[in-house]
């Protein structure tokens, strides 16, 4: 890390931050994906966790996954509160004995030195009723502050994990803010620069997060995004009847573009949960149809080779 | 005797479950070796984060040897069973086997098999793989490359190390063999997460506990929270303020640290504009820290205490300003709440009430509060509170409950819509109300004393109960999931400690009027089993005060008694006369009264109801009974009528010589019929005598 140029390191820049927590887990041997090209509300939506999380095949990868939480919008007037921000997302599979530690080690990575930071894992205990999802771990601690997601996965879109997968979830910009000593998320130094150089993150986003939050809020087209969304559930299940091979259910070619229908359902239906014209008891209905489009969308993945079909 | 020294060692154990868990782990052993035929002298268990940790000593090194005779088949006998006898008591042949003869039954085999003990060490080995596998978590999970087998651990979190010895002060123990799951119990264990990682070897309990203390781990909680608690009030009385202490936080922050270092932190006292308990709720909950009072405001100051796993390099520089810049950003969002709250009247969040569901058999939050605001007007009269108050109170109450801050901190509900309404300038008894009307929430819990606030609590509590009887969503045994039995003991102690004159069946009717449309059953029916649920909340109130609880079966029997200040009035006038001799005898001749009727009415298959003849008078006991009961159904009539239940109780005792007298002198069954029967009649007089205090045939004894 000291051969690090100043604006790289991850205390002075968001990137820097980025590419250290990236290059630590390549070396621990995760594939280093991008992000996913479709909008989702958390990196665990992403395949590379909800169903490679599934089946019997090592697993172990690391990526930036934007989050869209359209209700979480502030209009960029929250000093950390935004419909659009990075989680990254570590997944490994089976989870190895030393995962704490590994966690541990990224935190020095990015300049958390345990032996001045109090450091804690407090019991969370995770649940995704859309992803028909589970697992225990804990919510991990600095100084008081929650900075990660620590989970045991037990159970995805319905299905026992078989091994366990273990999942750390960073906030990247809640844990960047803390590093660079900055109150407002939109005041983090983005590229590592000084004076006319710098570019702040609200220098790329806050724009966005007005513009998104007057979307989300005011201006999304219901009728559309209602009608999405039933597009989207009827290819989701028309791909997964099709996708079986000869039509008997024993092996499936089409699980990946299936469950895109269901990350798009999903998203679809948390825009139309913040412009608030989904009733408590529908809320209950779509959250169950589109756990039921991701437990089929699992059960195929499983029937694929990625899956472990025919592996024994 | 030897001593058994366990460890779990795992990743961190949720705090909440570490106490239980710790018991539990001593329950299972020490049962376990009971039952083994293993007695031990003492056992302890610990927990902190990442252990769960026993000791158990003097336990016997071996098993005592076990002889039992075991009787066989006759000798002769089929085959099959002969065979059966050899297998399962393990002999070769029937010559090992003895044989006893019995001249009257026949000779059979007796099978003398010798268990000799084992040694303690290997029923160890034996047991605790078992006691691991079955522990019983609330929550449990698998990991790691061996949960991709069905029938991997289940352990609360990763385990990573079993440190399992046996054996005597004196000597080297021994490591109880065994494995769970690819994890070999042995000697090693780790100590501090980040100060003293190392591996540990240890021996036993004596040097295990001093060398974890040595790698900074505290190993018993009760040391950890003496810690927490001490230096948190010195920190805080260092800087002139106390500590305020909470029970519940230490326990958990406790379970959140091996090696406890207490810090002081600060944050601005602008916030201190924000209700404290707000503060303190946003402290405690979402930062696991402790707040301080200033002793000469009673309010808080702008200091905070927490509680760290780390001696730091810097002596917690870096770990103060961390958690104080998380405090000042949830003090933040708490007064920007505070604040946007104050932004809306109470009253202007009402509409949104039409959209949430109160429960879906009965309705809307709004068509609730329209209930309670009906009923509290017409409670308000009869508990002597102002009802365009006890309205304007009973309108309101729930408005918060849409507020942010209540929606954020539900602990709070209650206590904001004071706040709230005292500061939109309610009336003060109105803003009381919002918060007093959940009172009281259990046994512990004060009862509100306002006017205003009673009528609300109860419209409240019994429009709860009434709802709940109309949909029939009753309490059964262990279930209450509406609380309906701290409600009904609500409205008995609000009654009861304010002293308030009330119907109970008409009020439950009116409350019925507003949820007629969702009952099945008969106004009078619903409202007479209601009323019997009261009095059994009544009995196991007054037998947990140490009062009779037959002594209200006594009173509830006498019928239309849904006055509880009444009911409670009697019972306590009943037990105090049942305490003295008068009330002892006059029970007992009161009860020889009731069993001769009795059985005389089931021979004769009538009753005996309707005056005695004077004329038939024979005993001067007779005519003296006569008259003591004349007299004293007038006198306690009156003091009933007075509700003066110890002059009534006074009055009864005046029977007492006369009914003993009578029974010592007069034989009721006579054989002339017309004076056996007018003797019953008689009888019959005591016993509607007594009715006027109790129905005195319920009373035990």
């Amino acid at each position: 890390m000291d051969s690090l140029p100043p604006h790289m390191r991850p205390e002075r820049s968001f990137q820097g931050f980025i590419l250290a927590l990236q290059r630590f887990w390549a070396e621990q041997g995760c594939v280093i994906l991008q992000p996913y090209d479709m909008e989702m509300g958390a990196g665990t939506f992403h395949p590379a966790t909800t169903l490679r999380a599934l089946g019997p095949k090592p697993w172990n990868a690391a990526y930036v996954q934007p989050s869209r939480r359209p209700k979480d919008g502030r209009y960029g007037e929250n000093p950390n509160r935004m419909q659009h921000y990075y989680q990254f997302q570590v997944i490994m599979k089976p989870s190895p004995p030393n995962l704490q530690e590994l966690y541990l080690k990224s935190l020095a990575a990015i300049g958390i030195d345990a032996a001045v930071h109090d450091i804690r894992f407090v019991e969370d205990d995770w649940e995704s009723p859309t992803l028909g999802a589970w697992g225990l771990g804990w919510e991990c601690w600095c100084d008081g502050m929650e900075v990660s997601q620590f989970t045991y996965f037990q159970q995805v879109a319905g299905f026992e994990c078989a091994p366990v997968a273990g999942e750390l979830t960073y906030g990247l910009e809640r844990l960047a803010m803390y590093v660079q000593g900055v109150d407002r998320v939109y005041d983090l130094n983005f590229n590592g620069r000084d004076g006319d150089a710098k570019v702040t993150y609200g220098d790329v986003f806050l724009q966005a997060e007005q513009e998104y939050s007057r979307h989300n809020f005011e201006h999304a087209d219901t009728d559309m995004l209602f009608e999405q969304f039933k597009m989207a559930e009827g290819a989701c299940r028309k791909y997964l009847a099709a996708g079986w091979r000869d039509g008997n259910r024993k092996e499936h070619l089409m699980a990946l573009p299936a469950y895109d229908q269901c990350i798009k359902a999903s998203h679809v239906f948390n825009l139309l949960d913040a412009r608030g014209v989904i009733s408590v008891t529908e809320r209950q209905s779509y959250i169950l149809r589109v756990r039921e489009l991701a437990k089929a969308c699992g059960e195929a993945w499983l029937h694929t080779e990625a899956g472990g079909a025919g592996a024994g | 005797m030897p001593d058994l020294l366990l460890e779990l060692f795992s990743e961190e154990i949720p705090a909440r479950m570490q106490a239980k868990a710790a018991e539990d782990l001593r329950r299972m052993v020490t049962d376990k070796l009971v039952a083994e035929g293993l007695v031990y002298e003492g056992a302890k268990a610990f927990a902190t984060p990442r252990r769960l940790a026993l000791t158990v000593h003097g336990i016997p090194a071996r098993q005592a040897d076990l002889k039992e005779e075991r009787k066989g088949p006759r000798v002769g006998g089929p085959d099959a069973a002969i065979q059966g006898f050899l297998k399962a008591t393990g002999l070769s042949s029937l010559d090992e086997a003895t044989i006893q003869r019995d001249p009257k039954k026949g000779d059979f085999y007796v099978a003398l098999i010798e268990k000799p003990g084992r040694a303690t060490l290997d029923v160890l080995a034996e047991m605790l793989p078992v006691i691991v596998r079955t522990f019983p978590w609330p929550k449990s999970m698998r990991w790691g490359k061996r949960s991709e087998k069905p029938g991997a651990l289940n352990w609360v979190r990763p385990l990573h190390a079993i440190t399992a010895t046996f054996g005597l002060e004196t000597e080297e123990p021994d490591v109880v063999s065994f494995a769970v799951d690819g994890i070999e119990a042995g000697q090693t264990t780790y100590g501090h997460r980040f100060l003293a990682p190392a591996a540990i070897s240890v021996r036993r309990f004596e040097d295990y506990e001093a060398k974890l203390l040595d790698a900074k781990v505290v190993l018993d909680p009760q040391r950890r929270k003496d810690t927490i608690v001490t230096d948190a009030k010195q920190l805080a009385f260092a800087q002139g303020y106390e500590l305020v202490e909470d029970q519940v936080l230490l326990d958990e922050v406790a379970g959140l640290v091996e090696w406890p270092v207490v810090l002081m932190g600060s944050f601005d006292p602008d916030y201190l504009k924000v209700p404290g308990e707000v503060i303190r709720a946003t402290i405690r909950n979402n930062q696991k820290c402790f707040v301080v009072r200033d002793p000469k405001t009673g309010g808080l100051a702008p200091k905070f205490i927490l509680t760290a796993n780390i001696e730091a390099n810097d002596g917690g520089k870096t770990i103060i300003a961390g958690n104080e810049r998380v405090i000042r950003a949830r003090l933040s969002d708490a007064k920007f709440f505070y604040e946007t709250d104050l932004k809306t009247r109470l009253e202007d969040r009402l509409p949104k009430f039409e959209q949430i569901v109160f429960h879906e058999k009965l309705g809307t939050q709004a068509a609730r509060i329209a209930r309670i605001e009906k009923l509290a007007a017409e409670i308000a009269p009869l508990v002597g509170a102002d009802a365009t108050k006890t309205a304007r109170a009973a309108k309101l109450a729930k408005a918060d409950l849409l507020t942010e801050v209540v929606g954020e901190f539900p602990e709070v509900q209650g206590l904001m819509g004071k706040y709230y309404a005292l500061a939109q300038g309610e009336d003060a008894s109105v803003a009381a109300a919002c918060e007093e009307h959940y009172k009281p929430q259990g046994p512990g819990d004060r009862v509100p004393t306002d006017k205003v606030a009673v009528a609300v609590a109860l419209a409240d509590k019994l429009d709860t109960l009434v709802g709940f009887w109309a949909i029939d969503e009753k309490p059964t045994g262990s279930k209450d999931p509406y609380a309906l039995r701290r409600a009904a003991l609500g409205v008995i102690r609000l009654i009861a400690e304010n002293a308030l004159r009330l119907s109970l069946l008409k009020v439950a009717a009116s409350a019925l009027m507003g949820l007629r449309a969702k009952s099945a059953q008969e106004p009078d029916t619903l409202t007479a089993d209601l009323l019997s649920f009261f009095a059994d909340r009544l009995k196991v109130q007054l037998r947990d005060q140490g009062a009779r609880h037959d002594l209200v079966d006594a009173v509830f029997a006498l019928g239309g008694q849904d006055d509880l200040l009444m009911v409670v009035r009697r019972v306590e006038a009943l037990g105090k006369f049942l305490d003295s001799d008068d009330g002892k005898n006059l029970l007992a001749g009161t009860k020889r009264a009731s069993n001769i009727l009795a059985i005389e009415e089931k021979k004769d298959k009538r009753k005996f109801d309707g005056a005695p003849d004077a004329a038939l008078y024979k005993l001067d006991e007779e005519k003296a009974l006569a008259k003591a009961i004349g007299e004293v159904a007038a006198e306690a009539g009156a003091a009933v009528a007075k509700e003066d239940f110890a002059a009534a109780m006074r009055a009864m005792a005046k029977l007492r010589p006369a009914v003993d007298a009578f029974f010592d002198e007069v034989k009721v069954n006579d054989d002339d019929s017309a004076i056996r029967e007018n003797r019953l009649k008689l009888l019959n007089e005591i016993r509607s005598a007594t009715r006027a205090v109790a129905d005195f045939s319920k009373i035990e004894g």
